[in-house]
């Protein structure tokens, strides 16, 4: 603890005759860390402040609420310092900041209600060696993400572990300039999510045993649609764990075994990633249609449901493909490629936009022998097949995102 | 949790026996960083001689839609240092001066010691009887030059204790002739913030203190509130009755259940769900203003709800409450499912059963 002035100064009323009182002030001896001095210690933070966790476990009936500026919270390692929220009563994450500057590293974040670690509308972000994780492993009844900043400036996620979440484990949404990198996302749903983001580089992550590895996604009815997203320099590795997200939400669509997908988000580079063993597909490209909204066809007129100006290169495929997750899929590939064959390494759903049919909004892989597989979900599956013309392409790289002030 | 009465109990039994024979307390405005240990130093609102006493120039209030706290009656009140008023910004904003400190003091009715689930109370704050009511806490809000303050406070015998961690107060409810223990969730300093803050600003604001939720008489009797207060000069800048819009009266007031059921998400979820607060990352809109229906939950898909779906695909389906995230939600106990997030753990059935009656009413289909 570096401050704790005003929980450890208590006043004591003396009262004379029928006035008002006079304040006197009484300082207790230092206690022991617990998890009341952390709760007190976010509740009367000021900017500036180093808030130290101990070694130890440390255990919360209620989540804890963070609104200063300027705050770090720092542990003494991610298996060391543990604040678990087994008992939690209240309160929908375990750990809500609202405020910018904000640093939290060396920690872990174990079993709360909801979310884990919710960071709301701060600039200057970091989340460096934190892990958050449900211990019961996969379970519909985990809280749903894990490490989530939203609608964040200057977002930096590294070294950090994220482990059973029944939505992401680590989910950005909303923001803008973000990092994520060599960390480590496993045994959730989707493991890394980037939605409605603009300017996110992903990269060195491994994402292993979860639905879905990597999503870049776009919803509709959110004030900022996403796009420039790059995802590079990544091992999404065997995820195929059985989809355990609760029904109605976005992820609870994902099929299990899926590499990377990218959903209605627009200049997004997937490129030098090590991508295999996705029974379903190791890259999955959709339009919104297709994001398990299918008969959802009215939206926000300025919602954009395509993924546009989509570009692979580089990447090294293994095994994938080779039983989807979805019927009609496994029809497809049965038709295709026979009853032992595999779906190609990239997997489009094949809504196009009419009104961008240009090559610069093409989806463009130069991945050596990678084909790309137009589903024709739009229309009914009737005609899927490969055009290996139409990604024979190349888009301008994006620029490398700079945290600013960071 | 966070109670630290010991060292102020020390003095209970001295205050509670010198200010007995005393006339109304005086209000004592505190500074920020030297907020009182004990509710009483505020001189609002004191225990006394088994009753309530209000500090001098103290105004209860009463708001139309009130925020459901697990079934807790509350007794709001308003002190505004003398010669001051509240100006009038628009309904949905007051300016309260420097000085100004509001409380809310929640508590339940007690049969043989056991709290009991209430409807309403008359708003006699002369007439309350202490020996047969559970005060649990009062939450301060105190107008600085720097903006407002939250301040928990935590009942423990005659006086409240600051308690900026909050406390999970745990105690036995009836609720509908059946008792269950109750897990009574006092929000923590920072909680406050989460629902009372704006977005752009990060200013803490009071919710209660708008034209929609004044806009009535003192528990249903005398003249209306905003008359009253401009009557005594404590309100400035209200333009004619005619234009003040007013949010359905819970307490009995009212029937329509669309103003019953909008009323009901502009108080309990409006104060978050608004395109002006931190809340529009989920891009649903609830304060009761002209909102496309669509804004409002209709066929919405939702963003980031987890389990809090309960497997339902839009927020509002017309027609169909049995398929409506929201209803869902406010039905839902979990923390991961309930809303509010904050200030309820227990379901307010009457709600649930007004705003399905709504949603069944909606014409259209989703998809």
């Amino acid at each position: 603890m570096i401050r704790m002035t005003f929980p450890l100064l208590v006043t004591a009323a003396l009262v004379t005759g029928c006035g008002q009182p006079t304040e006197t002030t009484v300082r207790p001896p230092e206690t022991a860390f617990s998890a009341e001095t952390l709760l007190l210690a976010l509740e009367t933070a000021q900017p500036g402040d180093v808030i130290t966790v101990p070694e130890g476990r440390f255990d919360f009936r209620r989540g804890l609420t963070l609104i200063a500026d300027g705050v770090t919270i720092r542990g003494a390692g991610m298996d060391a310092s543990v604040l678990r929220f087994a008992e939690q009563v209240a309160g929908a994450e375990g750990l809500l900041v609202t405020g910018s500057d904000f640093t939290i590293e060396d920690l872990a974040i174990e079993d709360t209600a909801g979310d884990a670690l919710k960071i709301n509308g701060g600039r200057n972000i970091v989340v460096r060696r934190v892990r958050t994780e449900w211990t019961n492993g996969p379970d519909t009844a985990n809280g749903a993400y894990g490490i989530y900043p939203v609608q964040t400036e200057n977002t930096l996620v590294e070294e950090s572990v994220a482990i059973g979440a029944s939505d992401a484990g680590i989910y950005v949404g909303q923001s803008r300039n973000v990092i994520v990198r060599n960390s480590r996302a496993e045994w959730n749903v989707a493991g890394i999510e980037i939605e409605n983001t603009v300017g996110a580089d992903v990269h060195g992550n491994v994402t292993t045993r979860n639905t879905g590895g990597i999503l870049v996604f776009n919803m509709p009815d959110l004030p900022q649609a996403g796009h420039s997203t790059r995802v590079f320099d990544n091992d999404v590795l065997d995820n195929s764990t059985p989809n355990f997200g609760a029904p109605g939400s976005a992820v609870a669509s994902v099929p299990a075994g899926s590499g990377i997908i990218v959903s209605a988000n627009d200049r997004v580079e997937v490129f030098d990633n090590r991508i295999a063993g996705h029974r379903t597909g190791n890259v999955l490209i959709s339009s919104y249609f297709s994001a398990g909204y299918s008969r959802e066809r009215e939206m926000q007129p300025t919602f954009d449901p395509y993924p546009e100006t989509i570009f692979l290169y580089g990447n090294t495929f293994g095994r994938g493909g080779q039983a989807p997750d979805r019927a009609e899929l496994d029809a497809v590939r049965t038709a295709l490629y026979g009853e032992t064959g595999r779906l190609p390494d990239v997997v489009w759903d094949g809504f196009r936009n009419p009104e961008k049919t240009g090559s610069e909004f093409a989806i463009c892989v130069s991945d050596g022998h990678a084909e790309v597989l137009d589903l024709d979900a739009d229309g009914d599956y009737a005609a899927p097949g490969v055009d290996g013309a139409a990604h024979d392409c190349e888009h301008e790289k994006l620029p490398p995102v700079r945290l600013v002030s960071l | 949790m966070a109670n630290r009465p010991v060292l102020a109990r020390l003095a209970v039994g001295a205050v509670a026996a010198i200010l007995a024979a005393c006339a109304p307390p005086e209000v004592r405005f505190h500074a920020s960083g030297h907020y009182p240990e004990r509710l009483s130093d505020w001189g609002v609102l004191l225990a006394r001689r088994g009753g309530l006493v209000l500090g001098r120039d103290v105004t209860p209030y009463d708001v139309n839609t009130p925020l459901f706290m697990d079934h807790a009656l509350k007794l709001r009140t308003v002190w505004m240092p003398p010669g001051t008023a509240a100006e009038l910004v628009n309904h949905a904003r007051y300016d309260m001066p420097v000085g100004t400190v509001l409380s809310k003091t929640f508590f339940y009715p007690t049969e043989d010691g056991i709290a009991q689930a209430m409807p309403a109370w008359d708003g006699d704050v002369a007439g309350m009887d202490l020996d047969s009511a559970r005060l649990v806490e009062t939450r301060l809000l105190v107008r600085q030059s720097s903006g407002w303050d939250a301040l928990p406070y935590v009942w423990r015998g005659d006086d409240a204790y600051l308690s900026l961690g909050g406390a999970i107060e745990r105690f036995h409810l009836v609720v509908d002739g059946a008792t269950a223990g109750l897990d009574y969730v006092v929000p923590t300093r920072n909680e406050c913030a989460s629902c009372h803050a704006t977005k752009a600003s990060r200013e803490l604001l009071p919710l209660g203190i708008v034209t929609r939720q004044l806009n009535r008489g003192y528990h249903g009797s005398g003249d209306n509130q905003l008359d009253a207060w401009r009557h005594r000069g404590l309100l400035n800048g209200l333009p004619g009755p005619d234009e003040w819009p007013r949010n359905a009266d819970w307490h009995g007031g009212d029937s329509a259940t669309e103003h019953l059921a909008r009323s009901y998400l502009d108080a309990n979820c409006g104060h978050c769900h608004n395109p002006e607060s931190v809340v529009d990352t989920t891009g649903l809109w609830l304060d009761y203003a002209t909102h496309p229906m669509r804004r409002m939950g209709a066929c919405k898909p939702p963003i980031a709800a987890g389990r809090g779906t309960g497997g339902r695909r839009y927020s509002i389906v017309p027609g169909q409450p049995e398929a409506s995230i929201l209803t869902f939600r406010m039905a839902a106990t979990h923390p991961s499912e309930r809303m509010p997030e904050l200030g309820r753990t227990l379901v307010d059935r009457r709600a649930v059963a007004i705003v399905e009656r709504w949603i069944a009413s909606l014409p259209g289909t989703c998809g």
